[in-house]
């Protein structure tokens, strides 16, 4: 199991409200039936039009090349359960996201893929995107243990539930084994619930 | 922390057990599975050498890419086929139901669960697929799962969850005439917003919801997740149990299935850990204006002034502005329309497609607009045109269609070309969301969308009835 405790790196702000996963990754790109070549279709409509590349979009943007942690806002990830969202955001590079507030279900895909999704105050949010904006090398270290973001001195703390952080700190977040290791349990309960709670044909 | 809810009561009764973590495991009653989210997770579990644990509990269909205009095989999109052939090599070989096109009873996997009487209440269902929540009316706990989670279903039937708080939303009244189900979830998103429902599971509880019909229920807690609920639910009533009776999956002992359908009803002093009261009269039917389900105007009314709208709202509305092409302060009624859908998980049971014809019968569809009615399931299609509505639809020039997701997503050859501006009765705006990144989506009732397809541009429903 694969512990998470700390996530490191340069980090680049993805400014707005309420970016669904539709903007993340276009449905016409869910008709692949793996998740390899998501990474390149990450926030495809915003970083291209028919005509070219959109220069002014931060994944564009020469200096935000080697950022592994994503800075957002409220309500990221809302819409679809498309785990293509959060895939494409891992295997494009990043480690981590940082913002205001989650999607229930994206945040749910991401602690199964192991990418820890990071709740702070608007406030800090909005100071931190202004520390990366004026220094784009700014490193951030994501203490999942003190729950704290540190970057350039200033620590920030964040809230996280117990559960997930321990998922992360332990390697849990990889949940399959821990559910298979119930086996009888869940067999027990299958057998418990079979009277009303089964779809059977008449 | 919210007790004696329908919520408690389903959650602690499918509680596997507590994991190391402290996340909960839960039993899964029913998975409902389609070709989308799902190869992946089949691949996976191929990797790891596992089985489907129990098959019995998961049934499949073919619903997102499948095309609308002809179902012949192979479909015209190469990607498309492989999806399905990917779907039907796999539920052939771990043993899974699958209600395929040549069923007939192939259909939007959230139209054809409830109909064929595989929802009941007291159940888990989840799919990989956020409108899940539409089985909330049965007084389920019915959410959407990404892939991974798809996989540990296939393989353990349980999730790892965390517990939610439980929201009521208490609605008072009764709906005028003219406005449906649709407006009511439009008019909860607009109150509460698309953030409103983070971290809640919403149960839906007043007048209102005692005397809507179940598909009305379905379209409430269908929208739940665009207002940011993951889980939306009813509680089961009379009602419930009238629309589960004879399906082909209902259980053979009815009435011992209701005495326990009965005992999952929230209590008269469960305690909730937030309520909202809202009431019924005062809403009309609502149209959005912008790119989130939360930017809705009812149609009488005018698109806001930026001034107006919240400072933390106000890039929001002015991103909504641009995309869409419209003005602030300017009427939604009148607004012209180059395209029309009726459809989706959200309305395209035969009640939707039943209001909509109402509306079109005797009428022509404006020549500038393009309609296409997408029935739900091979079972509403049939209905629908046992009851003559397939023709009340071609005969006003609109086109009928084979059932699917359709445009709601256009992940099939359905969709939007350039910046077409559609009036649509599925469930999201979102910027490009209708297959063209520069199209436009005003979201709606089945009855606006048929009137608005009729005149050209937005109407009231209840001027054109009077």
């Amino acid at each position: 199991m694969s512990r998470i405790s700390c996530v490191t790196g340069k980090a680049v702000p993805i400014i707005g409200d309420d970016i669904d996963t539709d903007q993340i990754v276009p449905a016409r790109f869910l008709k692949e039936i793996t998740f390899e070549k998501m990474g390149d279709y990450l926030f495809y409509d915003l970083r291209y039009t028919s005509s070219g590349t959109i220069d002014t979009f931060p994944l564009n943007v020469p200096t935000y090349k080697e950022a592994t942690v994503m800075i957002v806002g409220r309500n990221f990830g809302c819409g679809s359960s498309r785990e293509h969202a959060p895939q494409a955001i891992k295997r494009y590079g990043f480690n981590a996201v940082i913002g205001v507030s989650f999607a229930e279900i994206f945040a749910s895909n991401c602690l199964s893929l192991g990418v820890p999704v990071i709740r702070l105050l608007p406030a800090d949010i909005d100071s931190i995107t202004a520390m990366v904006d004026h220094h784009p090398n700014s490193i951030l270290t994501i203490d999942l243990a003190t729950k704290e973001v540190c970057v350039n001195d200033h620590i920030f703390s964040f809230s996280i539930s117990p559960s997930q952080q321990e998922a992360f700190l332990s390697g849990s977040w990889n949940v399959l084994n821990l559910l298979k290791a119930n086996h009888s349990l869940i067999l027990d309960k299958d057998t418990q619930l079979n009277g009303f709670d089964r779809s059977s044909k008449a | 922390m919210s007790l004696d809810t329908l919520y408690d009561k389903v959650y602690d009764l499918h509680k596997v057990a507590t994991l190391p973590s402290g996340q909960d495991q839960l039993f899964i009653s029913l998975h409902l599975i389609h070709e989308v989210t799902t190869p992946q997770a089949f691949l996976a579990l191929k990797e790891r050498q596992a089985n489907v644990l129990i098959p019995k509990r998961t049934f499949a269909t073919l619903d997102h890419i499948i095309p609308t205009a002809s179902v012949q095989r192979p479909f015209s999109d190469p990607q498309g086929e492989l999806m399905a052939k990917t779907l039907e090599d796999h539920v052939n070989e771990y043993g899974i139901e699958f209600f395929g096109p040549d069923t007939n009873k192939q259909g939007i996997v959230h139209v054809i669960g409830p109909e064929q009487g595989l929802t009941q209440p007291g159940m888990t269902v989840v799919c990989g697929d956020s409108h899940t929540s539409t089985h909330g009316a049965f007084g389920v706990i019915a959410f959407g799962i990404g892939t991974t989670q798809v996989g540990h279903v296939l393989e353990t039937q349980t999730l790892a969850m965390d517990r939610l708080k439980v929201r009521q939303i208490y609605v008072d009244g009764t709906l005028n005439e003219g406005v449906y189900p649709k407006d009511l979830i439009l008019a909860i998103i607009n109150k509460l917003g698309v953030k409103g429902g983070l971290g809640y599971a919403y149960e839906y509880a007043g007048p209102v919801f005692d005397t809507m019909s179940m598909e009305g229920r379905m379209t409430v807690c269908n929208m739940s997740i665009e207002g940011g609920a993951r889980i939306g639910y009813v509680n089961p009533d009379t009602t419930t149990y009238e629309y589960l009776k004879g399906r082909p999956f209902s259980p053979n002992k009815f009435k011992e299935a209701i005495a326990h359908w009965e005992t999952f009803r929230s209590e008269k002093d469960a305690v909730y850990d937030d309520v909202i009261t809202m009431n019924g009269a005062d809403i009309e039917p609502m149209v959005t204006w912008g790119v989130t389900p939360a930017q809705s105007v009812g149609v009488s009314q005018s698109l806001p002034l930026l001034d107006h709208v919240a400072p933390n709202e106000r890039e929001l509305a002015k991103l909504a502005f641009t995309h869409m092409k419209l003005t602030e302060g300017a009427p939604i009624m009148g607004q012209s329309i180059d395209v029309g859908f009726i459809g989706s998980c959200t309305n395209s049971r035969l009640s939707d497609l039943r209001d909509a014809a109402a509306v079109i019968k005797g009428n022509r569809i404006d020549g500038n607009v393009k309609l296409i009615v997408v029935p739900g399931s091979q079972q509403v299609k049939q209905q629908a045109e046992q009851e003559g509505l397939d023709a009340i639809f071609t005969e006003a020039g609109a086109e009928w269609r084979n059932p699917g997701c359709s445009m709601c997503l256009a992940m099939n050859p359905d969709r939007l070309q350039g910046d077409q501006i559609c009036a649509s009765s599925s469930n999201r705006n979102f910027i490009g969301r209708q297959g063209s990144p520069t199209g436009r989506t005003m979201l709606m009732s089945p009855a606006m969308v048929a009137a608005a397809a009729v005149n050209g541009h937005v109407v009231d429903i209840r001027d054109w009835r009077a």
